[in-house]
């Protein structure tokens, strides 16, 4: 083995879990490898709602620590822009956002209730339907794509390498380790093994006999064209996610996805579908004062899930040196500490800084191998081409 | 069995009718495409989005008007009455029992596939200036015609300067140009024949400008418009377009060497109120491209074009392009029969795999016209070399040409670090290809409103340019839906299944996704149906 390109640690997926692993692991002085089959972030990572407001997490606190001061930490900008505000259009709404608040309290961030008259201040596009809102002090937004770049580029100013363009095909177990990854660009060493690899991180798991419930699913997101900024962009309500971004577009998403087999998620696009129609409804009803502004791109990405809906972030008993790592479809926003658990459960077996006992891969030790279709959580059986 | 409430399972979208065949533009293919089909008995619907909305007009979109209509274009009426009295086939369409749809664009394509099962059928989505609905489809005719490859200038962002696809609607189908007085960049049969066609409208040709040794484009064309007076300006490129107030005034031209660079002391100003770029067209392939279609680069055809077999079907069954948007060269320009006899064989093949009984035999294959790329890569070295790196390459987003090879973030982030300063496009480069998508998410360019029409080329060409890759070896950038920028009230449907408003959640609706991993009552919006496991 001596003459195999490798590195101490080896990280499948250069979505953003994975390269904010690097990058932690990097920044400690460790040797590490990020192996990615297309471009860096590309995929979901890239293209979500940028929300950073996740305080119900066993990283919430880590998430909220961190985002403020993640610029300076990677040298490059993400744009991230503080607080959080919550429209209802509805009283069920209303106390939905008002939930959302009091998890914040009880963690020991502060909030306070709008009433239509603030909201109207703030966010000049409402209608005059609001019912309330909150208003977040604590969480944000930043900018996936810039992010995601970001953090690779951090990646290689601690000497960490990259490589794009780069499939994984196999793991080399040996001795109860998997001791090198193999490539379309060839086989590289390593001490340990980080799996992020997103909704394919099941398959990298089946390939070590190890079994990781997870059901990919397809969501989609529309943007408009630019608006004059609001002092808090990140604004949204009537069941959509998003903000307003430091360009002045607004980015949002929500509603129906649609679940997919694991076999199609080699597909190259995940394309759009008519539900961006249903999208700009809502936005328009969130937002009537912006009903005239235009939608100028709309975009769909795959993400997994797995049967509750919480992360899976563990180190496996057999092989002894790989860490598992998927978000369940709620990365970007908690990628920040997400990274730093890994690296600690890297380094030291166990994450430091947060009890990580809700995302252990043993919670799902009795799931059937049949629970997506119990769930319903499967794809339809639809003709693919038009009928000839 | 159990199915997830919160998935789109039963939420799919309703057309509001289903078509057999529907042809997509309304120029010579497609109106020979519809014809062809309806004659053999294909209920047939052409959309064509003539007369364009004015505000779209004013965005750019669908082509580079350069802010040069007439008010009257705001006349939606007058505008119909002229798109139909310009172009008689489409009354012959009808009136051979096509279903005609004017002032109608089509923003969307969705073909059911690995990861969108749940569409029932492929559908299109339409719309007008005051909504958008869905059509079903069993054949699609794609003949959306070609636009301008726009390189900039200093002040090209100037009211004045336009494309000759532009140019070429405002004058014969709406009769609503601007313009008195007018440059032309581009000595292709492209430059030339519009120059003709402003000259025949009443528009003052101040000159035809080309940055080759030599007229590009058909001699007897030539010679007439110098016979009219035209100066036709060979060497030369553009320094700058100068305005009075806002608009264009004049431009200020500079001889160039054989190395494309400009020639020190030889500026010359032209007054004109209109600057037109007619360097080259390169096809319209959105809507192909949203259908899926595979799409391969053909310099000769001007740039990224559909694969099409013997009777222009692309790659996906059922779907056919014809036309310019099958591939665009001056060749076209001369003999619109070419693409008519696309639109035909499209027609009849599309025609034919529905039942109607009707021969089917393949084109010809055509010949092979000269590729054009260089050539708009020696018009780009030379804007460079007379106007420098500070040009926008990108005007939606402000985004110049230095700031697209630094791969600097936008301007308005005010960011900067010693990291930061320490990448460019060079060490992008190291890390893999060059990705025209991966440059826009970091500087911008491309993201704006106009859907980068004015500037998808020039990034295009200014990366090859800048790291010496072959312009087909940079991935084609996607294209998303709506591929017209539609006002969310439009886009907006007017109503939805019970279900989708019922059963619509921001997330997945998973209720222990978002609840406190420490005891408390979990998050749960509403309606939540679905059986976990375990429960």
């Amino acid at each position: 083995m001596s003459d195999t390109k490798g590195a101490s640690v080896v990280i499948v997926g250069g979505g953003v879990t994975g390269l904010s692993a690097g990058w932690w692991l990097a920044r400690t002085g460790v040797d590490v490898l990020v192996l990615e089959r297309g471009i860096v972030g590309w995929e979901a990572s890239g293209r979500n709602g940028g929300g950073a407001t996740h305080v119900y997490s066993p990283f919430g606190l880590e998430e909220q620590r961190l985002w403020p001061q993640l610029d300076a930490l990677l040298g490059y900008p993400t744009e991230f822009q503080p607080f959080r505000i919550g429209v209802a259009l509805t009283e069920t709404q209303l106390a939905l956002a008002r939930r959302w608040a009091e998890i914040g309290e009880q963690r020991g961030f502060r909030w306070e209730a709008l009433d239509r008259r603030q909201i109207k201040e703030l966010v000049p596009i409402v209608g005059d339907d609001v019912v309330g809102g909150t208003y977040l002090h604590f969480g944000g937004h930043a900018n996936p794509q810039r992010t995601v770049q970001a953090y690779a580029w951090a990646i290689q100013d601690h000497g960490g390498q990259i490589l794009q363009h780069t499939t994984v095909t196999g793991l080399t177990v040996r001795g109860g380790k998997v001791i090198a990854v193999e490539t379309s660009r060839g086989t590289f060493g390593a001490d340990t093994v980080v799996i992020a690899a997103g909704p394919q991180t099941g398959l990298f798991a089946d390939m070590l006999g190890v079994s990781v419930p997870l059901a990919p699913a397809r969501v989609e997101m529309i943007a408009t064209e630019p608006i004059p900024l609001m002092g808090v962009g990140g604004v949204a309500g009537n069941g959509l996610y998003g903000r307003q971004t430091l360009r002045g577009n607004l980015v949002y998403g929500g509603g129906p996805h649609e679940w997919v087999n694991v076999p199609d998620m080699a597909a190259p696009e995940h394309p759009s579908t008519p539900l961006v129609r249903n999208l700009a409804r809502r936005l328009a009803e969130l937002f009537p004062g912006a009903a005239h502004v235009r939608v100028i791109r709309a975009w769909g990405g795959v993400v997994e899930n797995t049967p509750d809906g919480l992360p899976v972030i563990d180190r496996l008993n057999d092989p002894s040196n790989v860490v598992l790592a998927t978000m369940s479809s709620v990365g970007f926003g908690l990628s920040p500490a997400s990274g730093r658990g890994v690296r600690d459960l890297v380094l030291h077996g166990k994450c430091q800084f947060a009890d990580l006992t809700a995302l252990s891969l043993a919670r799902f030790a009795d799931t059937p191998p049949d629970w997506r279709a119990r769930c319903g959580w499967i794809a339809a059986d639809a003709p693919m081409v038009p009928a000839q | 069995m159990t199915t997830d409430a919160r998935s789109l399972t039963g939420k799919a979208p309703r057309p509001e009718r289903h078509v057999p065949l529907v042809v997509v533009g309304g120029g010579p293919a497609g109106v020979a495409a519809a014809l062809e089909a309806a004659r053999a008995g294909v209920d047939v619907m052409l959309v064509d989005e003539h007369p364009i909305d004015n505000d779209m007009m004013a965005m750019d979109v669908p082509l580079y008007f350069g802010g040069r209509m007439d008010p009257a274009v705001r006349n939606r009426a007058l505008m119909l009455q002229r798109v139909v009295e310009t172009n008689p086939a489409l009354a012959a369409a009808a009136d051979a029992g096509v279903d005609v749809q004017l002032g109608t664009c089509v923003w969307g394509a969705f073909v059911p596939g690995p990861t969108s099962r749940e569409l029932e059928t492929p559908l299109l989505g339409l719309a007008d200036d005051r909504r958008s609905w869905l059509v079903g489809w069993d054949r699609l005719i794609v003949a959306t015609g070609a636009r301008d490859v726009v390189l900039g200038f200093a002040g090209w962002e100037r009211p004045g300067v336009m494309g000759a696809a532009a140019v070429a609607t405002l004058l014969a189908r709406y009769r609503a140009l601007t313009a008195r007085r007018m440059v032309v960049l581009g000595s292709g049969d492209l430059g030339l024949r519009t120059a003709s066609l402003a000259l025949e409208h009443g528009v003052d040709v101040a000159a035809i400008v080309e940055v080759g040794e030599r007229v590009r484009g058909e001699d007897k064309l030539a010679r007439e418009l110098a016979d009219r007076g035209v100066p036709i300006i060979t060497s030369h490129t553009v320094r700058a377009a100068r305005a009075a107030t806002a608009d264009v005034a004049s431009v200020v031209l500079v001889r160039v060497d054989d190395q494309a660079s400009p020639v020190a002391g030889s500026e010359r100003e032209i007054a004109c109120d209109t600057v037109c770029v007619a360097v080259g067209l390169t096809p319209s392939i959105e809507l192909l491209a949203l259908t899926g279609a595979r799409l391969t680069f053909r310099s000769p055809l001007g740039g990224w074009v559909p694969e099409v077999d013997g009777a222009m079907q692309t790659s996906v069954p059922g779907v056919y392009a014809a036309g310019d948007c099958a591939g665009a060269h001056d060749g076209r320009l001369a003999d619109p029969d070419v693409a008519r006899e696309q639109g035909r064989a499209a027609g009849r093949a599309a025609a034919s795999s529905l039942g109607a009984p009707v021969a089917v035999a393949p084109l010809a294959p055509a010949s092979t016209p000269r590729d054009v790329h260089g050539h708009w890569q020696t018009w780009l070295r030379s804007l460079v070399a007379a106007g420098g790196m500070d040009v926008n390459v990108c005007q939606c987003e402000e985004v110049t040409r230095r700031e697209l090879v630094e791969t600097r973030p936008p301007r308005y982030l005010v960011w900067s670090s010693p990291q930061m300063s320490a990448r460019s496009l060079d060490t992008l480069r190291r890390d893999g290809p060059v990705n025209q998508d991966q440059i826009k998410r970091l500087t911008r360019a491309g993201m704006g409103p106009c859907q980068s029409r004015r500037c998808r080329e020039q990034v295009g060409l200014l990366l090859a340019q800048s790291t010496g890759t072959p312009l087909e070896r940079i991935p084609l950038p996607t294209f998303r839906p709506p591929i017209r920028p539609l006002p969310l009230s439009v886009l907006a449907p007017a109503d939805e299944p019970s279900a989708m408003r019922e059963d619509w959640v921001s997330w997945f609706g998973i209720p222990t996704q978002f609840s406190p991993h420490w005891d408390g009552p979990p998050i749960d919006e509403p309606t939540y149906h679905t059986r976990l496991v375990g429960e």
